[in-house]
């Protein structure tokens, strides 16, 4: 073994190479889980009935197991990345929806008639007013899906190799060599650490108009 | 096949009822793993949220220690541990106790410290010592709120104890890993079904626990 950061060879990646993968693998099903979000949380904020039920089917979605969700999808998607980020995917929404739905809740009526009376139409009110008054509410949200998401991964793994750094836990397993397991285990924290403080700053750069000081949350 | 097929021919599977491998035996030892994790999560988690809540202090540390928590990974916590201490309870515990305190944690404080400050107010002006406001007044009226960070725990333990069955412990992961590896889907989708039921069946346990304990004056507010 001449480096530390030597990555045994039947995982085909280096070790930056497994960081992109991790990376990879649990920031798009994030993303996606935005971007779904973002519309389903908006029917929620105009149709107040809907809530609810939502909150109901995402919390249960939440309930099933990755593990199983995983092997559940092999038999439409392989063993893939797509079948570990389905599900990723599928779990930011029980915390992305809540926040997004509290946080544009959370803009004062009067704000909104201000917006009205500057003749703002309802798609610009939204993207212009409502969306950054909630910022800091969703950037909540984000850090916590964010952070489980590159935690989950690894368990991707278990389905034929597609956990990126969690790959790492069965090498240490097979060739003895628990040091990989400590260099996946302090990567994975390290990353999490990190995205959770990158977006911590982005909410910082986001919303100029709000106190530096820490976020309340 | 699709998966309906495999889970009705699990189940359908007379086999899968019975013995050492049975779902009964199976379904025991999954239960006793989440409870044992959750009593000592809740051990850690309510004291520390309710006395931080009490005082509104602090919040900023717990979010960090929550922040770290979620952010180790659950499933390479418990291989690390059995490389470094060997099979066992301690590598199942470990990382199932980092994953549920977080939720815990956060929401019993979070809740008692957004507790309406006015009958508080009213509680400490007729004199009650502290002890006795946290727990009469600020605990039952945070109550629902408490319950909903113990409930996200407890399903994450729920499903997340198949992983007990990697380092060759029982449960019901234990059809999901053996599946994998012998090649038997159906075996597979049992186990995740099982799991997953498992985790909604946590959610129901919760939801009554909610309509029993909860007092009726604090659930009309909600």
């Amino acid at each position: 073994m001449s480096g530390y950061f030597d990555i045994p060879s039947d995982l085909q990646h280096s070790y930056l190479g497994l960081i992109g993968l991790h990376l990879r693998e649990a920031l798009i099903p994030v993303l996606a889980g935005l971007l779904l979000s973002l519309p389903v949380a908006q029917l929620c904020v105009r149709f107040r009935w809907l809530y609810p039920p939502v909150l109901g089917v995402t919390t249960v979605l939440y309930a099933i197991p990755s593990l199983a969700f995983f092997v559940v999808l092999i038999d439409y998607t392989g063993q893939s990345e797509t079948t570990v980020m389905i599900p990723l995917a599928v779990y930011s929404l029980v915390v992305l929806v809540p926040a997004i739905v509290d946080g544009v809740r959370s803009v004062p009526q009067e704000t909104l008639d201000a917006a009205t009376a500057m003749g703002f139409g309802p798609v610009r009110r939204y993207l212009q007013v409502q969306l950054p008054i909630a910022v800091p509410a969703i950037i909540a949200g984000l850090r916590v899906a964010t952070v489980s998401s590159i935690s989950l991964v690894s368990v991707g793994m278990l389905i034929g190799n597609q956990g990126a750094l969690g790959n790492l836990l069965n090498d240490a397993n097979i060739y003895h060599r628990p040091e990989l397991a400590v260099t996946s285990v302090v990567t994975t924290a390290a990353l999490a650490i990190l995205a959770d403080a990158a977006l911590a700053l982005v909410r910082v750069v986001l919303t100029p108009w709000m106190p530096r000081k820490g976020a309340t949350r | 096949m699709n998966i309906l097929h495999f889970i009705q021919a699990f189940f359908g599977d007379s086999a899968h009822w019975h013995g050492y491998d049975g779902i009964p035996t199976r379904f025991g030892e999954h239960l006793h793993y989440c409870l044992e994790a959750l009593a000592l999560a809740a051990a850690i988690g309510l004291p520390v949220g309710l006395v931080t809540g009490h005082y509104g202090r602090g919040g900023n540390t717990l979010a960090l220690i929550a922040t770290a928590g979620r952010a180790l990974p659950t499933f390479g916590l418990l291989v690390l541990l059995v490389l470094l201490v060997g099979f066992g309870m301690l590598p199942v515990m470990v990382p199932l106790i980092v994953l549920a305190v977080p939720p815990i944690l956060v929401t019993t404080y979070e809740a008692v410290r957004s507790v309406d400050p006015s009958p508080v107010d009213a509680a400490r002006g007729m004199g009650m010592p502290e002890s006795r406001i946290l727990f009469q007044v600020e605990l039952p009226v945070a109550l629902p709120l408490i319950l909903g960070g113990l409930r996200s725990a407890a399903v994450q333990i729920v499903s997340t104890a198949t992983i007990a069955a990697y380092i060759g412990l029982g449960g019901l992961g234990r059809y999901i890993i053996d599946g994998l590896y012998q090649r038997n889907y159906e075996k597979v989708v049992g186990g995740a079904t099982l799991v997953a039921g498992a985790a909604l069946a946590t959610l129901a346990v919760f939801w009554a626990v909610g309509r029993f304990a909860v007092s009726p004056g604090v659930r009309r507010s909600a």
